[in-house]
């Protein structure tokens, strides 16, 4: 299967400033590609980039195996859906969603018939003759995704379309965009500052920082195998917790030393990992800290730790203790007995472990 | 104290002190109305009087016979030097300059501040700094350059002539007008537009020109107020028969020779004032909302 759309590295300089810098993507028909990162990383810039609104430095993109370098926006085949939803605002909902094919001269028969099948597919029916201004936010949002629909373009691109919305209705839409990918079977780009829409909706992950791919993958491949300590404290929620460790090599793997508060330093076994320095960064995510004796396995060792905080979440509840001088966050079950101030034995459960330099923050295993 | 028992959302009984001040700020609004109607009240009246009645009563008593032969006389007979019209044809002279240049200087200041709002090329805030140092040249600056420009292009002492002035010097108004209301229009329309298919023209016509009213309606009161008061350019560049009405109002009240005709001259400032009023009335509403008009909520 050759690639829908094929980034190559591509960057684009405002002047001396560098947004993007070396961005090589590709994906297949049918994926569901979020772009990532905290605002100011070239996320929007780059899906701008793809759609042809801002004019590209170097490198080349490609859709469907053609170059679109020096293709205008209309003759991509692309629909995009806006953050601020950019509706026509003198035009009624059903001349928005039908703008585009009047433009390109569809006979109004098609019109017709597109606009009726989209309206029903977002049941937005009875919105059809109101104006943009007398729908509410959520109505809106519909009403882009309609315009965008209704065209049945090779790329869909969507900017944050989900973060004017109250967080209910975030919930709410996200699944129905994935939903809509479900059933159109058709290939997205969506860009997201938000860890949690990427997780859910993605195929493949591109986590953007300072105009620089940090890492691209699955979503598992992103969260159980981060390329860095940035993507690992950026994905997920409660972050990922990174530890200062010492290693030593041991006769099968390694020992892995962790300070703490009081008494003597906390002693691991890690898995065999090739050259690891002396010093490390130890990345455990919080589910696989738990209570000892809930989990068994070789890769499971307990030790006795202080809890600073206990945070109840409903359905979980999160305790925070030190270790190796940072704040270091557990998942508990919701009854646990844990209480602040006393000592608890913990389970660390190394099978996922990650381990980084400290200085470059580059994954050593 | 009766304030205890009434609830907080009826108005309480008001206190002495509060009405007097009341009918202060009324008494002294009154009077700044009366004062600037003043002059309309006897320009009216005037207009309205006999000559005789003129000559033997008080300027502010009203007419003891109402008759509109003034009015008459100075439509279709009163002398502009040697031609004894009225205002008539050069009322429909300022009819014939306003409305074109009115337009077509709204129009362009339209195109000229959609280009430099939302289609950000290289230059455009220079284009538009210089459009608006255009604004406060003064008048008697560009009379020189402007009448050779039109003699060179044929134009003098036409209508079409006047009416080119009156763009060229609109322009950096009409320009600001409308490149002020679109640099409010988010920037993600025209994206969604471009995306859609539609080029510079097509998002012009179909998304900015509908948005516009509001800034439109102010431009052409803005406008048609300049143009048809205008005085400068039109004694300037205008020859006998292309003259507009403000000029042909001068004409009429100190070509005069022996009686002066007050009646006459005030039912013919009246005429020539008439339009812009008339504007006004009709689309004074939009025009403060229009200038208070900065965001437009997609």
């Amino acid at each position: 299967m050759s690639p829908i759309l094929n980034i190559q590295s591509l960057s684009k300089n405002y002047g001396a400033v560098e947004i993007l810098k070396d961005v090589n993507v590709a994906i297949d028909p049918g994926d569901f590609l979020v772009l990532v990162g905290p605002s100011g990383c070239g996320k929007s810039t780059l899906l701008n980039c793809i759609a042809g609104l801002e004019p590209i430095s170097g490198g080349s993109i490609s859709i469907d195996g053609r170059d679109m370098t020096q293709v205008s926006p209309k003759d991509r085949d692309i629909a995009m859906v806006f953050q601020s939803y950019a509706l026509y605002p003198t035009m009624t909902v059903a001349k928005n969603i039908t703008f585009g094919m009047k433009v390109r001269g569809v006979d109004a028969a098609t019109q017709a018939r597109k606009l009726a099948e989209v309206a029903r597919q977002l049941q937005i029916e009875p919105l059809l003759d109101r104006r943009p201004g007398q729908l509410s936010g959520g109505q809106r949002q519909r009403v882009a995704m309609g315009r965008a629909l209704v065209r049945d373009p090779k790329l869909f691109l969507f900017d944050e379309p989900l973060s004017n919305l109250d967080a209910k209705l975030r919930v709410s839409m996200r699944s129905e965009i994935k939903k809509l990918h479900q059933n159109l079977g058709a290939t997205m780009v969506y860009v997201t500052h938000d860890q949690i829409e990427a997780m859910t909706l993605a195929t493949k992950i591109v986590v953007m920082k300072g105009g620089m791919v940090q890492q691209i993958g699955t979503p598992a491949e992103i969260y159980n195998h981060p390329a860095n300590l940035f993507v690992a404290d950026f994905m997920g929620s409660p972050a990922m917790n990174l530890i200062p460790a010492r290693t030593q090599r041991a006769e099968s793997g390694v020992q892995i030393e962790i300070t703490r508060p009081e008494g003597a330093p906390m002693i691991l076994q890690g898995p065999q990992v090739q050259d690891l320095p002396e010093d490390v960064i130890l990345g455990l995510r919080p589910e696989d800290i738990i209570e000892a004796g809930m989990r068994s396995g070789a890769s499971v060792q307990a030790a006795k730790c202080r809890i600073d905080l206990v945070e109840p979440a409903g359905a979980d509840t999160y305790v925070v203790s030190e270790l190796g001088g940072r704040q270091v966050t557990a998942r508990l079950h919701a009854e646990t007995k844990a209480q602040p101030g006393a000592m608890l034995d913990l389970a660390f459960d190394l099978a996922k472990v990650s381990f980084f330099a400290p200085d470059t923050g580059e994954r050593l295993n | 104290m009766s304030d205890f028992s009434a609830p907080p959302a009826v108005s309480s009984p008001v206190r002495p002190g509060q009405i007097a001040l009341r009918w202060l700020l009324f008494s002294l609004l009154g009077l700044f109305a009366l004062f600037y109607l003043m002059p309309l009240f006897v320009m009216l009246t005037t207009s309205l009087k006999s000559l005789e009645e003129i000559r033997s009563g008080s300027l502010v008593a009203l007419p003891r016979e109402v008759t509109f032969e003034a009015w008459r006389t100075a439509w279709s007979e009163a002398c502009t030097g040697i031609q004894c019209e009225g205002l008539r044809p050069y009322f429909w002279n300022s009819v014939l300059l306003a409305v074109p240049a009115v337009l077509i200087s709204t129009f362009l200041g339209a195109a000229n501040g959609y280009i430099i709002a939302q289609w950000n090329f290289r230059g455009a805030n220079l284009i538009f700094s210089a459009m608006l140092f255009g604004c406060f040249i003064p008048f008697q600056v560009v009379l020189l350059p402007m009448a050779r420009m039109l003699g060179l292009m044929g134009l003098a002492g036409t209508i079409p002539g006047l009416i080119f002035a009156h763009v060229i010097y609109g322009i950096g108004f009409t320009t600001l007008f409308f490149r002020n209301f679109y640099v409010t229009i988010p920037g993600d329309l025209v994206k969604a537009a471009k995306v859609d298919g539609a080029g510079f023209f097509r998002i012009f016509w179909s998304i900015f020109l509908p948005l516009s009213l509001p800034i439109i309606v102010v431009t052409v009161i803005w406008q048609f107020t300049q143009i048809w008061n205008d005085f400068l350019f039109g004694v300037s560049f205008s020859q006998a028969g292309t003259q507009p009405v403000t000029v042909a109002l001068n004409n009429i009240v100190n070509s005069t020779t022996g009686v002066k005709e007050y009646n006459v001259d005030m039912a013919a400032a009246i005429i020539a004032g008439l339009p812009t009023l008339l504007v006004y009335v009709v689309a004074g509403k939009y025009f403060i909302r229009g200038l208070t008009a900065g965001s437009v909520k997609g």
